[in-house]
């Protein structure tokens, strides 16, 4: 009688008939971007075009037009040259860079910033795998961006043609979706597709690869495409029954905790998180990838969790007994060692991602779609179950975690060479800067103190490359920062070892007119790694010396490499020089700056948990845990 | 580790097998058998995947499967519920001494001799995974010269065909 049954039930039953329409919000940081019209699929204004003859690559170019594309970021060469022909004449803004892989982390940028999809474009071979780790980068964070790529024609794939790359396979295990364009035919509807699924549902990277002579061949465009994607049907409202019973679960716990991800900011909830945040008066950590998605101000914020995380969100977290997790994955960095994460609490997991739920820490109520539909649906469950059970009380919560927060608030000590604190200098960026600036780190030990040290009162505010820890993000993802919101005061905090892996698009920033504010906090070494020889190898310093800071030859010069790129180069080496040093870059508008920070290069990332114990054997220093009270 | 059989509707594009095998390979899911072929409608494959796995990597194979964009639905097949079967050709040396013996041990199992030559038979042979395997013990003595079997194929039992819903929204 019975055929089996889904193997996901709640998953079948909730996937609602044909593609749905993406709900979204101006990004606060948003210029000028058009969003879908209402019930279509289709990115853009969704003008209607009537068939007219073109070729493929002239359809590429109306396409990247007809979906409210303004900017894009590539390099051209052989197999993507047709396009790039057709580009010229367009009215897109397209950005040349340096490296295919600044495009990439430019379109990240550009995309963390407006909410909109990021666009690079590259050729075959070479430029496509050049793209790869920006792609990687964007599958890992959940950044909509699409790549389009050239190949080398259809009747040479395979035949290890000049510069042939199998880039959908490449890309396949980190892109969302990929294609192989042979057919110029499909040219409108795979680029309507694609900006479709790297925009909604979970965001993510699309790979569009077209053949050249796809390219070349002639085609009849019309607008809009029909989108034809029945196995893609991304689930946006919760459950109510999971609602109601997720606000049962607030109702009843005296030590809950938001834990909030960067999901909250990719759905622009940072406004209905409040609201919720507010009604239920639970403390609030906000994750690496969500810094900015609840004020830092707001007095319920307990800090951000994880191996360099507050003491406070981290015990917040540990001592809980129940987790209000909001787009967030439970990512090895948060919990630490699993089994001992937060051990007495129970889980409620709303992600858009069902692959997310349940897959490193079991969630008791999990709630599959957009936090932009669950957070108010779960406020006003919350908001009904109190006035009927009443509001927990949190007093003795808040006493545990505010004296948590007396005792162990963030901080740094002045390093014992006398040499620059780091961390003064990227407090100071912050606080000079204000909360309307835009701050984009690369990966290492700058990384976690701009995440301390900065106070990010807004979302979108804060950039960075979490899930991949891609060393040279900085300044091609500032650059395209600055392009989605050029208003905008736009920092690049790097390190000396980041910089030197993607600094050419400083000539990318000079020559289009983009003036990023680059402050390269050089502590002469490849900090974190250098942290760790210090902590777990004997303070052995294998090849983490880079010779770019204080008594060092200085190669490269940084203030010399900066002048050369043509961008206002400064160099601070003093603590009082600081302020003086970052006013004058402040007030640098007609060109990129680039300022060498010489610091310490003994600094160390406090507070961490070690790699591979419990986040309760979290250290505030060197071998120094927090005194904890008797009864927790 | 507990056997599942998995059905997997999918769209009948270019690289859509490589997604799926990938994916498995990626997330360290051991496949014991893959089947595809087309099915009632046009533009739609159906994949049936046996895979290894406890309770909790299942669902996470599932749910991994289902965000792939190409896979439209998925459905676990258990035996009490629906029909498997193996195909098997097998290539069984026999001479004039033993063709009878093999031959009557094919027939038992309700397996068909394909292929006779002076030296060997080739049985083809229908069934679920025990009846294959007791097949093949019987037929070892005689030599067996090679196996080709095919991925599992399963199917509900009942009226009810996995297209009927899945397709609706299409």
């Amino acid at each position: 009688m019975s055929k089996g049954s889904p193997v996901s039930p709640s998953l079948m039953a909730t996937k609602p008939s044909g593609a749905p329409a993406e709900h979204r919000d101006a990004a606060p940081a948003s210029d000028t971007h058009a969003a879908s019209v209402a019930g279509s699929a289709v990115l853009g204004p969704n003008n209607v075009v009537a068939p007219v003859e073109m070729t493929g690559a002239e359809a590429i170019v109306r396409s990247l037009e007809e979906l409210g594309v303004t900017d894009v970021f590539g390099l051209p060469g052989g197999a993507i040259l047709p396009t790039y022909d057709p580009l010229f004449a367009s009215k897109l803004n397209h950005i040349l860079v340096r490296h295919e892989q600044g495009a990439g982390h430019a379109a990240e940028g550009y995309a963390m910033v407006t909410g909109e999809v990021g666009v690079c474009i590259a050729t075959s071979g070479p430029g496509a795998t050049n793209l790869v780790t920006a792609i990687m980068d964007a599958h890992m964070d959940s950044v909509p961006i699409v790549a389009i790529t050239g190949q080398v024609s259809s009747a040479v794939i395979g035949s290890d043609a000049f510069q042939e790359a199998d880039i959908v396979g490449i890309t396949m295990p980190i892109t969302k979706h990929s294609y192989l364009v042979t057919d110029p035919e499909d040219i409108p509807r795979v680029m309507a597709e694609a900006f479709h699924l790297a925009s909604t549902g979970r965001p993510g990277p699309v790979l569009v690869d077209v053949a050249k002579d796809a390219q070349q061949a002639k085609m009849t465009f019309s607008w809009p495409p029909k989108i034809e994607l029945p196995g893609y049907r991304p689930v946006l409202r919760g459950h109510s029954k999971q609602v109601r019973e997720a606000a049962k679960l607030i109702a009843a716990a005296t030590k809950p905790v938001l834990y909030v991800g960067g999901g909250v900011i990719k759905a622009h909830a940072s406004r209905e998180l409040r609201e919720l945040a507010e009604l239920t008066g639970a403390p609030v950590v906000t994750t690496l990838q969500a810094r900015g998605a609840f004020p830092d101000s707001h007095e319920q914020h307990v800090g951000m969790p994880g191996m360099h995380g507050s003491v406070s969100a981290v015990t917040a977290l540990q001592q809980a007994d129940l987790l209000i997790t909001l787009g967030a994955r439970f990512d090895d960095r948060v919990t630490g060692v699993l089994s001992t994460f937060a051990p007495h609490a129970k889980v409620i997991h709303a992600d858009i991602d069902p692959a997310e739920i349940s897959k490193n820490r079991v969630a008791d109520v999990p709630i599959v779609g957009s936090v932009k539909e669950i957070i108010p649906d779960l406020t006003q469950a919350v908001r009904a179950q109190f006035e009927s059970a009443g509001k927990p009380e949190l007093a003795d919560w808040w006493r545990f975690l505010n004296n948590l927060r007396e005792t162990y608030p963030l901080g740094y000590t002045e390093p014992s060479d006398g040499l620059t604190a780091p961390q003064k200098v990227i407090k100071r960026i912050g606080e000079l800067t204000g909360p309307e600036g835009i701050f984009v780190a690369g990966v290492g030990q700058h990384q976690m103190w701009s995440a301390q040290f900065i106070k990010y009162e807004r979302p979108h505010a804060w950039l960075n490359s979490g899930g991949a820890g891609t060393m040279g993000y900085s300044v091609p993802a500032a650059m395209g920062a600055k392009v989605g919101s050029p208003n905008r005061v736009v920092w690049a905090i790097d390190g000396d070892g980041c910089f030197q892996m993607t600094n050419q698009e400083l000539a990318t920033c000079t020559i289009n007119n983009i003036p990023i504010k680059v402050a390269v906090i050089n502590n002469s070494s490849l900090g974190m790694v250098r942290q760790w020889q210090t902590l777990f190898y004997e303070g052995r310093y294998s090849n983490t010396d880079l010779n770019t800071g204080h008594d060092t030859v200085r190669v490269p010069d940084f203030v010399k490499l900066a002048e050369a790129y043509g961008c206002a180069a400064l160099r601070c080496e003093r603590d009082e020089d600081i302020d003086a040093t970052i006013q004058q870059a402040l007030e640098i508008n007609d060109r990129p700056v680039v300022i060498d920070f010489v610091v310490s290069p003994d600094s160390m990332v406090w507070p961490m948990v070690p790699a591979g114990v419990s986040n309760d054997l979290i250290q505030i220093a060197r071998n120094l845990t927090p005194q904890w009270e008797e009864e927790d | 580790m507990a056997r599942h059989t998995l059905s997997v509707l999918v769209e009948d594009k270019p690289g859509v097998l490589t997604r799926v095998a990938s994916l498995f390979a990626r997330r360290a899911f051991n496949i014991h058998s893959l089947a595809v072929g087309v099915t009632e409608v046009e533009g739609i494959s159906r994949m049936t995947v046996v895979v290894d796995a406890e309770g909790d990597l299942l669902e996470q194979v599932t749910k991994q499967l289902n965000k792939l964009i190409n896979v439209i639905k998925i459905v676990e097949l258990v035996p009490e519920t629906s029909v498997q079967r193996d195909h098997i050709l097998v290539k069984v040396r026999a001479d004039a001494a033993t063709r009878l013996q093999v031959t009557q041990a094919a027939d038992l199992f309700r397996a068909s001799v394909v292929d006779v030559s002076t030296e060997a038979l080739v049985i083809e042979a229908t069934g679920d995974a025990e009846k294959i395997n007791a097949l093949l013990s019987v037929l070892e003595p005689f030599g067996i010269r090679e196996i080709v079997q095919s991925g599992t194929l399963a199917v509900g039992r009942g009226s009810r065909s996995m297209s009927d819903r899945a397709l609706r929204s299409a």
